[in-house]
């Protein structure tokens, strides 16, 4: 069942959901949040939720396979920071406090599902299959992209902000030209919001009514600016109504609010009811690179603050209490853990050894006359530097 | 603000600025970096309607520091944060500079300013031309650029060939630090848009220079103006090396080799890439009859290969050899762990020099 122009898509959506199309594209009102900092399950009329954005809980397989991530993606932002400064690796941008968003992210997709992550999304790349070394390749300096996207259906992770937005609505509309039930998550940060490519993205998907799930991890600053000197709007999420597609507000720290979310517009992406915009509130606990000085600009105090919201105490806290997380069970999810620390570290740990000849040979599908010749010239330097 | 007051800090004597200043330049050298703010600074000083914006600028001084403390001196009117968005910040000191200021602004990296492509290519560098001299556009745009820092991807771009090739803008490049004080000064100063290239490899680089005698000096006009004028970095009469912003250490590293085999290279720093310089650059290459351009940037098509025509057409019957391009590689620019491959090293320049046809 896929709706042709955006009202109808619109009026269908609102028929399922028993609201008027406002009340469908307008966020709810609060932030979707159904566990407390705690890890106890909030009660219904506290988490958010009014009519058409109610969210079922996720399985409790679900939400211990997204848990493990979870582990797994914590242990792997703090051993690449470890990493940076055991002077392994120049630069890593850590999402460390933001890795419910990132397994969220990733793990609703199907396995022919894409995702467009940006420089931040290690975690969110990872989860989707990536291996760990090939993630790493870009981090290392070696090449600028380690992995094979369309193997892995995960575009390169972008640098410039904003820009791999719009190349996920062109791999969404190519999908649904040619008939495919391909959905698209396309990532980005709360700064990056305000960029043109940003609002281009938007418009196209909700005109061409594309399955693109527009996922904005709003971690409170784009390097030293806050949100509030980013965007006057209500919230991130209320942009989404101005280009005719539906927005959300999630609590970023509170991964089954993240899965719930997830989950239902991965599902009604793929029914053909078109884009939709999730803004996750969470937080960058860490500097924005190792470049960065983050006392200039933030309290350590607010930084502080939000330790008591992290994601992953919480919903270990959750499925503790729930007794799905036994302590076999944690055993064996620190040790699979552990599996991709060392993976990363074994593989850091050697030099990276690219071949300089390589700079010419990706250049064109064929290489021209005029890279031929200056290839040469830098092999006979190299020749001439080894004898 | 009084005579007798230090322009720098206004709780102390100018004297007692002075001698504090001469005794901290008699140790402390100062960096390409501290020169480009204190131009910036001394800029907003000097004039009103100065304004200085871009991403990052204001609380945290910039990722290179180059606003360092402004926001704190001057005010967040004179110096501020934009959301982040290059087209947004191009398009509107575009306005404002219409609206009676001179905005300086800061795109982060050099491939973050091709989202604002547009604006300067549509209207910054033709807004005098299409109205007929009714509007002119006063605005400095600035940008860090160029490798050999191991920066990721995005971040090393040589970008001044697609602002040198659109006529209507001025593109300005510093290779020292005195350099650096004194081509931002003149671009705030100037009536016409500056596309303002910072070598980012030099931020951290130090010389020994007095920035308030450079100040003064500036304010008296007593300092030649470097638009338009290219400059002899090291004198020599053998064959000129013709480079610009990160390639003129590069070039002069050369010549150092050179000069212990016994060749003679003289180094001209381009400086003003537009206008350029043909008297100075071609009076070298006539009084040296050899020519070899080296630039960072891929050399295609580039602001290299127009250098090379112009001395080519000027030159031509002082020529003992072809002028030469030592240059990037006609690739993407690599990541860190390859750049030092790309770059235009001081023996592929040397390896250059070689051909240049000497008489056995
Ligand atoms: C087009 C563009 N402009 C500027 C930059 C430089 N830059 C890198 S990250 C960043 C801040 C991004 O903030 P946000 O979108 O909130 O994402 P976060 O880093 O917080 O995850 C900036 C300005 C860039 N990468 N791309």
């Amino acid at each position: 069942m896929s709706a042709e122009t955006t009202s109808d898509r619109m009026s269908e959506v609102s028929k399922k959901f028993g609201i008027s199309p406002e009340d469908y594209m307008l966020p709810a009102r609060h932030m979707i949040n159904l566990l407390n900092p705690d890890g106890t399950l909030r009660p219904e009329n506290e988490q958010g939720t009014e009519p058409g954005h109610e969210y079922p809980l996720p399985s409790p397989a679900r939400l211990m396979e997204a848990y493990a991530s979870l582990v797994t993606g914590r242990r792997v932002n703090d051993q690449n920071s470890a990493l940076v400064r055991q002077g392994r690796m120049a630069v890593y941008p850590s999402s460390h406090g933001q890795e419910a968003c990132q397994i969220a992210a990733a793990l609703c997709l199907e396995e022919n599902d894409w995702l467009f992550p940006t420089y931040r999304d290690t975690v969110a790349v990872l989860t989707k299959g990536v291996a760990p070394m090939e993630v790493m390749t870009s981090f290392r300096g070696e090449w600028h992209c380690g992995y094979d996207p369309k193997a892995y259906k995960c575009a390169p992770m972008s640098t410039p902000l904003t820009t791999q937005l719009l190349h996920a609505v062109g791999v969404a509309h190519a999908a649904k030209l040619r008939g495919e039930n391909t959905v698209v998550v396309a990532m980005c940060g709360d700064g990056a919001t305000s960029e043109g490519d940003f609002h281009e993205a938007l418009n196209f998907a909700a005109v061409f009514n594309l399955p693109v799930i527009f996922f904005v991890q709003n971690n409170k600053y784009a390097i030293s600016v806050p949100l509030s000197h980013q965007s006057a709007a209500p919230s991130l999420a209320h942009k989404a109504v101005g280009y005719g597609m539906a927005g959300e507000r999630v609590d970023g720290n509170d991964l089954m609010a993240l899965m719930a979310i997830m989950t239902r517009a991965v599902r009604m992406a793929r029914e053909g009811n078109g884009p939709l915009l999730i803004e996750a509130h969470t937080y960058r606990m860490q500097a924005h690179t190792n470049a960065d000085d983050d006392k200039r600009y933030r309290e350590d105090s607010e930084v502080q603050a939000w330790i008591a919201k992290d994601p992953v105490t919480r919903m270990k806290a959750y499925l503790e209490d729930a007794g799905l997380l036994t302590d076999a069970a944690a055993a064996k999810i620190a040790q699979d853990a552990e599996v991709v620390a060392k993976a990363l570290r074994d593989g850091m740990n050697q030099d990276a050894n690219t071949d300089p000849r390589e700079l010419f040979e990706h250049v064109y599908s064929t290489k021209s006359t005029q890279l031929a010749e200056q290839q040469a010239l830098l092999v006979d330097e190299l020749d001439r530097e080894e004898a | 603000m009084t005579a007798t007051t230090s322009r720098v800090n206004p709780n102390v004597s100018a004297a007692t600025a002075r001698a504090a200043a001469k005794a901290a330049n008699e140790n402390q050298p100062v960096t390409f970096g501290k020169a480009l703010n204190t131009a910036l600074a001394d800029g907003l000083l000097a004039d009103d309607s100065v304004v200085i914006f871009g991403e990052d600028v204001g609380t945290l001084g910039g990722v290179f520091r180059i606003t360092d403390g402004l926001t704190a001196r001057f005010g967040a009117q004179r110096c501020f944060d934009t959301p982040l968005a290059e087209s947004g910040i191009v398009g509107m000191a575009v306005g404002m500079a219409i609206n009676g200021m001179r905005p300086v602004i800061e795109m982060q990296f050099d491939a973050f300013a091709y989202p604002a492509f547009e604006q300067v290519a549509s209207h910054v560098a033709k807004m005098r031309n299409r109205t007929q001299g009714k509007l002119s556009l006063p605005l400095v745009i600035r940008i860090p650029y160029a490798g050999g820092v191991g920066g990721v991807e995005h971040h090393c771009d040589s970008s001044e060939g697609y602002y040198a090739h659109t006529p209507g803008l001025k593109v300005f490049t510093p290779s020292c630090v005195e350099d650096a004080y004194l081509m931002l000064r003149e671009a705030i100063d100037s009536d016409d848009p500056v596309v303002f290239f910072e070598p980012k490899k030099l931020y951290w680089s130090k010389e020994q220079v007095d920035l308030e005698q450079l100040a003064r000096d500036y304010e008296a006009k007593k300092s030649a103006p470097t638009e338009g004028s290219a400059r002899i970095a090291r004198a020599g009469s053998d064959a000129t090396l013709i480079a610009y912003g990160p390639s003129v250490s590069t070039a002069l590293e050369a010549a150092k080799v050179a000069a212990e085999e016994g060749i003679n290279l003289e180094v001209v720093d381009v400086r003003s890439i537009v206008p350029f310089d043909d008297e100075t650059v071609c009076a070298s290459v006539r009084k040296t009859g050899r020519a070899i351009v080296v630039a960072e940037a891929q050399g295609f098509a580039s602001v290299a290969s127009e250098i090379v025509a112009r001395v080519q057409e000027r030159c031509f019957h002082s020529l003992a050899a072809p002028v030469l391009r030592v240059t990037g590689f006609d690739i993407p620019y690599p990541a860190p762990t390859l750049e030092k491959y790309h770059l235009p090293s001081a023996e592929r320049i040397l390896d250059a020099v070689d051909q240049l046809q000497w008489e056995a």
